[in-house]
């Protein structure tokens, strides 16, 4: 027999024991910024009166979509207050939603950034493909790690899963937007910026939208699976309901789920068509 | 003094373009320095000068660098040898400020498949250039408004392009290129997109903007009509080089090489020749009043014609005096040709074409008077002449 073996655990372990040692100042401040938002977002849908929220969403919807579908956010919301859990659904919008928001943040500049440079492109290509076909459970760990059990860690796991997306779709907006278009741009001098900005940018938008859909749902998946590490909201209920094989439980956790995912995934369509239009 | 200058002009595509040159000026074809480096030669030591306001087309096949070429003349596309002078100056050492200023103001480009920007309106594209300059909004929407009415727009300012039908989308792209006033308009195949009446029309209106304006145009074509039609000159380019140099003439009549005369094969001669093009324009005339039937005769026995063309003093063409009548009037011993001149004659003007030509001469055996519009006489086209360009072209018999 050789003797051969790989001790990438130790590696691993130790490395992440080092970096989140020097990198526990910075860690802090992020916790918290982080913090901040997510609980003032859950603050904020939790604290008028059910039904304020229930017209404010459903006039929002029809403002930003159509009136078909502010009926069923409105009826979708009715629902879910009906099923008594109202509050984890609350807490799941805040947490899907800012770490949409979050995502968006970084994965926009960065999708810009690399449509600008094949160099930038070729190094995030294969990051953004491991960090979405790496096991969703995988980065509850270094999550937890770094920002310890709760909301900012579950924060932080959705914005890896759901950012890559993001990134990928707006690279790919400005890159498919026509030579001859940018071509144009540039023969009456304008700089790269000013190409970006007046022509690819906006020509990119719908693309950009079909990204900001994506990231969405997946947000809203990994909000399921952060439960694990105290993400709290509607996946806390479907954890556990499977903790104690409470099946008529999972299934209201599941509806509520499913209420939002077909909310949001219609939103965000209607949004990206109306901007196509225009 | 030419307005663009272009010297010694290599364009390589892909890496080591030292080598590709190398092997290029030892000779090597295109295909084999493909096949040895891997790289392409898209321009091939070119160089031509144009002078302001002149058309200069360039014509050639698809891959043979007429894109490539345009492109190297804003640095879309960078060169790699050789230099490029516009009002003077060397635009390959232009740093990115000169050039953008360059851009900005002294070229502009008008492109295949419009490149109007759809989010854009019609106002707001026509005047893209001058935002870019940083002119004020009302200013430029001011002067984007006099261009879009010089192409024929007027009234379409709010409207967004894709409302706009092909014909009208390539006005909004030539309004953008003479928003600001350029002195030099590169039209990369610009109405190679347009069907055949609306690019027709196209044609003509930028003849007639043209007129008015004054405009150096460089004008990408793979189509002989069009390029015979805008021209001043063409130039024919094959595998990155230039073939040939000339007027629409000089390229019709003598091509310099076989692929210049295949490229001119393929148009109907006897469409395209015209008789200012198959005249004789040092033909024998006399004066009216000043000439009698004896000086006519003399003049056409000299001659070796059995008839001969009136013109008066001002040079205006006022009929014909046959060999006989010219006898007759002699042997009744008139002096004036009053009695003899024919004036009821079939002329062409100098733009006649061959097939006309033809026509008009069917069943009369004389000579055709070649006038212009002032029926100032230009020259004679002989029954011959008609007959064996028509022969050349094939279509004697049709
Ligand atoms: N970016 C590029 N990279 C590599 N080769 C190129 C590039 N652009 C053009 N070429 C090559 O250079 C040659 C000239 O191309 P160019 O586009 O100038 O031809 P063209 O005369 O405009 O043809 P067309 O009539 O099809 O527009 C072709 O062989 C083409 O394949
Ligand atoms: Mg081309």
């Amino acid at each position: 027999m050789i003797d051969f073996f790989i001790p990438l655990e130790d590696w691993i372990n130790i490395g992440f024991e080092k970096v989140s040692y020097y990198l526990s100042p910075f860690l802090r401040a992020a916790s918290e910024f982080l913090g901040v938002i997510i609980d003032g977002f859950e603050d904020l849908l939790l604290w008028p009166p059910e039904i304020v929220i229930m017209i404010l969403v459903a006039l929002l919807v029809w403002i930003l979509a159509s009136y078909r579908l502010a009926i069923f956010a409105f009826v979708g919301l009715l629902i879910t207050f009906g099923l008594d859990i109202w509050e984890p659904t609350m807490s799941t919008v805040a947490l899907a939603l800012s770490g949409t928001a979050v995502s968006l943040l970084v994965g926009v500049p960065l999708g810009i950034f690399a449509s600008q440079s094949n160099v930038v492109e070729r190094i995030l290509r294969p990051i953004l493909d491991f960090m979405q076909t790496l096991p969703s459970f995988v980065y509850l760990i270094p999550a937890v790690m770094f920002f310890g059990m709760g909301k900012v860690s579950a924060l932080v796991a959705i914005m890896i899963f759901a950012m890559p997306p993001a990134v990928r779709l707006t690279t790919l907006g400005i890159r498919e937007v026509s030579g001859e278009m940018v071509e144009a741009a540039r023969a009456f001098g304008s700089g790269r910026w000013q190409t970006l900005k007046d022509v690819q940018l906006p020509l990119a938008i719908p693309t950009i939208m079909a990204g900001v859909n994506q990231c969405i749902m997946m947000a809203l998946a990994m909000t399921v699976i952060a439960s694990m590490i105290g993400g709290g909201g509607l996946g806390n209920v479907v954890l556990r309901s499977m903790q104690t094989l409470n099946i008529g439980m999972g299934a209201v956790g599941g509806l509520g789920i499913v209420i939002l995912a077909i909310l949001l995934d219609r939103l965000t369509e209607t949004l990206s068509k109306k901007v196509k239009k225009d | 003094m030419s307005i663009i200058k272009v010297e010694n002009l290599y364009k390589v595509f892909g890496k080591d373009p030292k080598r590709a040159i190398e092997m290029v000026n030892k000779g090597y074809k295109k295909d084999e320095i493909m096949a040895k480096t891997g790289t392409t030669i898209g321009i091939n030591n070119v160089s031509f000068e144009v002078e302001p306001g002149e058309s200069f087309v360039v014509m050639g096949l698809s891959g043979s660098g007429k894109s490539t070429l345009i492109r190297c003349l804003n640095r879309l596309i960078e060169p790699t040898l050789g230099s490029i002078s516009i009002n003077d100056k060397d635009i390959t050492k232009m740093d990115k400020k000169e050039l953008s200023e360059l851009r900005k103001k002294s070229v502009s480009m008008v492109f295949q498949n419009f490149a109007i920007f759809p989010h854009y309106t019609v106002l707001e594209n026509a005047s893209y250039g001058l935002k870019v300059m940083g002119v004020v909004k009302e200013e430029r929407e001011q002067k984007a408004l006099e261009s879009l009415e010089a192409v024929g727009l007027k009234g379409w300012e709010n409207y967004y392009p894709s409302k706009l039908s092909g014909g009208m989308q390539q006005r909004v792209g030539l309004a953008r290129a003479l928003a600001t006033d350029p002195d030099i308009l590169l039209m990369d195949e610009a109405f190679s997109a347009l069907d055949p009446l609306i690019r027709k029309d196209m044609q003509s209106e930028l003849l007639e903007l043209q007129d008015k304006l004054q405009k150096t145009i460089i004008f990408i074509t793979h189509d002989l009509d069009e390029a015979l039609r805008l021209g001043d000159r063409i130039a024919l380019m094959k595998d990155g080089e230039i073939v040939q140099i000339g007027t629409p003439e000089e390229i019709m009549m003598s091509p310099a090489t076989e692929y210049v005369e295949k490229f001119v094969a393929d148009v109907d001669r006897s469409r395209v020749l015209t008789a200012e093009m198959i005249m004789k324009k040092t033909a024998t005339v006399i004066h009216y009043p000043k000439d009698g039937p004896r000086v006519a005769l003399h003049r056409m026995k000299e001659n070796d014609i059995s008839s001969i063309f009136t013109v008066d003093k001002q040079n205006r063409l006022i009929g014909i005096v046959m060999a006989e009548d010219a006898l007759t009037a002699i042997e009744n011993n008139e002096t004036s040709l009053d009695s003899i001149i024919q004036k009821d004659i079939p002329t062409a003007l100098p733009d006649t074409p061959l097939k006309e030509m033809f026509a008009l001469m069917t069943g009369k055996n004389l000579p055709l008077a070649v006038v212009d519009e002032n029926s100032k006489f230009k020259g004679i086209v002989v029954r011959g002449t008609v007959m064996a360009k028509l022969a050349e072209g094939g279509i004697a018999n049709d």
